[in-house]
């Protein structure tokens, strides 16, 4: 590797990784939390993003308000996002200028407030930023499928959480939350970018060694049961545009079945980052004049997840044509080897998506903190040689084993006219 | 321990790294060289856009330019798109009032290939008639979500009422009924009339010599000639706005209204734009969406998004709020967001907010040329606004020299509470 990372264990647990990079005076830092929706039980949904939010709130040493005029500032750009998996915040900053961020890191990551007043304004901005997005059609038909794909594990729910629960949950609990999983030891620091690794691992110690390790707090654990037939659902709603969800089973990001999937999804849906047109299901539903647009995506989760599918319909064609379509390529998967050239380009694809990432220091910062969260940084280090080594054999065997009809969930968002 | 190794002034553009050269059939040439990663950016525009529309055909330069890569003389659209997909490139085209845009990037070794789709894709589109009906039956899918976005009808209710008769009041998508209406036979015809080589602008920026750039684009496009382009019309005065208009787009079923509220803002060549933008920033940018979010997301706890911004080009601008909220909030939102205005017209900005904008435009400067497609945009906006290519390394005395007076002062020229567009849709 050009760059090398260092990663370092500090004494309370808490992971660093560190990475150089000099082509812009610039510096990423991210701050992980084991914690994300999949860690929330019925009555609790949404609390890991809400809690999220609070820690904009402020502390003591960095009010609510300072913090976001602290970072804009000095010219930074900051954001933090909750996954199913994880909790992320990050900083990107001109490099003199690192300093506030770690010392506001190691600030709120004990000493949030959690102010009762901040908490019942942000419960209504949570409720908003949830109806702005029970306006798409295309969140009201993924939660049903979601909801559909998973009865036990705690994947079933969206990452914002039910509106129930978030008229619910107090102060308590949200504060509860906080100090249960904002603890060293459950915490991974990612900084890329200009700077020189041994001074700032020595002020990252000076900052964070003296917070208490705590304990590494449980996961939940819930493995979904197989399924066995498959699952349909219908969701009405306003519009003219009828869309369709399928949902297939998917191994977690650490399946040695993943790469494997990687191709096939390639080969199928294009690859990630790029245009799709020339994929299989473009060039048969879309080009062929069954549907307007078809998409598909897998996640990296720690547990198995799902592959999703997603069709636009057209207005003279039914989702049942375009599914039937969707299902004989599918089947072609099955029954045929796919050519060794295709692997190789969707290893160039891969190749040249990493390339453009490489410009960007955030980027290069995420990347060795979000594998952390279910794998470690060597699952992107070596990314593209497993993808080369992929063969049409393997591809042909994920897709009779993943890709099975009795295992799915097929949503349909069937619009009621113009009006509703 | 962030004693950076790399020099500030060496992510910015400037007179002595951007090479420029005018090719003989007049189209420009922007090359910067940045070996950090093996990949090449290009980006572009030319003036071609929906000024030329009619109102019986409208989205017709916007329908044109979605063709462009769906078959030319040479290739299928299957092939267009197979050759880059294989190599992990992109190429796309989008269209405004003004211009046409174009932006790609690839490894830094098939950039003949970028250029040679964008050359075949600018000149010799084919309009393939099965190509034109599957893409009509998208934009009419498009068009029927749009009617079903709440933010998508409030900007274009919010535009309508603000650009009354004028181009920029009409969207440059078009209607059902016009996207019906555009033939075959029109999309070649509004081709040959408004695509060719003069107001062509083109950058590229990647892991390779400037010289070799523009020999590249050279060898793609310096052959290209058109005579007769035609010249846009110059845009019509605009309406003043005597009183406050208000209007509501129903759109059933929804759980969230959004709102537009704003008035006219300075286009990007006039000299009270740094001061406006500044402005805007203490407005609805800075921090936490400055102060509209400061009233309406973190004190009223009534929105996800409470923002101001002002879009400045070539012509006319605008100077606005965008909130999404509960449609039984609405009203609440406006009032906090007029009351808002009000104040910003009254008292400007006190030293302190501007200071910190001023901080953070300077500052945030890196983070915004730190990749290709950053300084591609950077360099393209230079040239579009004739900002002069040493424009970066004046930047911080622009921005130091606007004074509280300057804020008050345009915010006044520009803002007059009584006389604002409010636009909202949702149940």
């Amino acid at each position: 590797m050009k760059n090398p990372v260092t990663q370092v264990q500090l004494k309370n647990g808490m992971r660093v990784m560190l990475k150089e990079i000099h082509t812009a005076p610039i510096i990423s830092s991210w701050i992980w939390y084991r914690v994300g929706s999949r860690d929330e039980s019925t009555g609790k949904t949404g609390i890991s993003h809400w809690t999220e939010h609070m820690m904009f709130k402020g502390t003591k040493k960095f009010p609510g308000g300072l913090l976001d005029k602290a970072i804009s500032r000095e010219g930074g750009r900051w954001n933090a996002s909750t996954s199913r998996d994880s909790t992320r915040y990050y900083e990107t900053m001109p490099a003199a200028k690192i300093d506030l961020v770690l010392r506001l890191e190691a600030d709120r990551m004990t000493k949030s407030l959690f102010d009762p007043k901040e908490v019942a304004s942000e419960r209504t901005v949570i409720i908003s930023e949830r109806e702005g997005s029970e306006n798409e059609p295309m969140f009201l038909l993924s939660e049903a499928v979601q909801h559909a794909s998973f009865r036990v594990h705690p994947y079933h729910h969206e990452i914002i959480g039910d509106k129930a629960d978030l008229h619910s949950m107090t102060r308590d609990d949200l504060y509860s939350h906080y100090r249960t999983y904002y603890v060293p030891k459950n915490a991974v620091l990612s900084l890329a970018g200009d700077f020189e690794t041994k001074s700032m691992l020595k002020r990252i110690k000076e900052l964070y060694e003296p917070i208490p390790a705590g304990k590494v707090p449980p996961r939940m654990a819930r493995p979904e049961p197989e399924h066995n037939g498959e699952l349909r659902l219908t969701v009405e709603g306003p519009g003219e545009t009828a869309f369709t969800q399928i949902a297939y089973p998917f191994p977690n990001a650490t399946h040695p079945d993943y790469f494997a999937l990687q191709v096939l999804e390639s080969l199928l849906n294009g690859a990630s980052g790029l245009s799709y047109k020339t994929c299989r299901l473009y060039r048969a539903l879309v080009d062929k004049g069954y549907v307007v647009d078809v998409s598909g995506w897998s996640e990296s989760t720690i547990d198995p997840y799902l592959y999703r599918f997603t069709m636009v319909h057209r207005p003279d064609k039914t989702p049942e044509e375009a599914l039937s379509v969707l299902d004989d390529e599918l089947k072609k998967m099955q029954d045929t080897l796919m050519p060794e050239a295709e692997i190789q380009r969707a290893v160039k694809q891969a190749r040249a998506v990493f390339a453009y990432g490489s410009e960007h220091i955030t980027h290069q910062a995420f990347w060795m903190g979000y594998t952390s969260m279910f794998s470690d940084y060597s699952w992107y280090t070596t990314y593209l040689s497993k993808l080369a080594k992929v063969t049409p054999q393997d591809v042909q065997r994920v897709a009779q084993t993943y890709f099975q009809k009795n295992k799915r969930v097929v949503g349909t968002y069937i619009p009621q006219g113009k009006g509703a | 321990m962030a004693k950076g190794k790399s020099t500030q002034m060496s992510s910015m553009p400037s007179p002595e790294d951007v090479y420029q050269v005018t090719l003989s059939n007049g189209i420009t040439v922007l090359a910067r060289s940045n070996f950090n990663s093996p990949a090449v950016n290009l980006g572009g525009y030319l003036p071609s856009g929906a000024i030329f529309d009619t109102d019986d055909k409208l989205g017709l330069a916007d329908f044109a330019t979605s063709m462009l890569m769906r078959g030319t003389k040479k290739r299928t659209f299957d092939a267009i798109y197979n050759e880059l997909e294989t190599v992990g490139a992109s190429l796309g085209f989008d269209s405004g009032v003004h211009n046409t845009n174009f932006g790609g990037r690839a490894l830094v070794e098939e950039l003949p290939l970028l250029l040679t789709i964008l050359s075949e894709s600018l000149q010799t589109p084919s309009f393939p008639k099965d190509e034109v009906e599957r893409l009509r039956t998208q934009l009419l899918t498009g068009l029927a979500l749009r009617a079903q976005d709440t933010s998508d009808m409030a900007d274009l209710i919010y535009d309508q009422f603000l650009y009354a008769d004028h181009p920029y009041g009409k969207p440059t998508d078009g209607y059902v009924e016009t996207i019906r209406a555009i033939t075959r036979k029109d999309l070649e015809t509004y081709h040959r009339l408004h695509f060719g080589p003069r107001g062509l602008v083109l950058a590229i920026v990647g892991a390779m010599h400037p010289k070799k750039a523009v020999e590249a684009v050279e060898k793609a496009l310096g052959g290209w000639q058109v005579p007769g382009q035609i010249e846009a019309p110059a845009l019509p005065p605009l309406k003043p706005i005597k009183r406050t208009v208000r209007k509501h787009h129903v759109i059933p079923g929804k759980a969230q209204s959004d709102l537009v509220v704003g008035t006219v803002g300075p286009n990007r060549k006039n000299p009270d734009f740094m001061a406006a933008s500044l402005g805007n920033s203490v407005l609805g940018q800075f921090g936490m969406m400055g102060r509209v979010g400061n009233v309406v997301r973190e004190k009223s706890g009534l929105a996800y998004y409470a923002y101001s911004s002002l879009h400045s080009g070539i012509g006319p601008g605008s100077w606005e709020v965008n909130a999404g909220v509960n449609p039984k909030n609405l009203k609440k939102a406006l009032d906090l967001i007029e009351k808002e205005l009000q104040r910003f017209v009254k008292n400007g900005v006190t030293k302190e907010e501007l200071a910190d904008s001023q901080a953070n435009y300077i500052g945030r400067l890196p983070l915004s040329l730190e990749s290709n497609s950053g300084v591609v945009s950077a360099i393209l906006n230079i040239h579009r606004y004739e900002l002069g290519m040493d424009y970066y390394q004046r930047y911080e005395s622009l921005i130091r020299k606007v004074t509280r007076e300057d804020v008050v002062e345009v915010a006044r020229k520009y803002i007059n509470p009584e006389r604002l567009v409010i636009a909202t849709a949702g149940p």
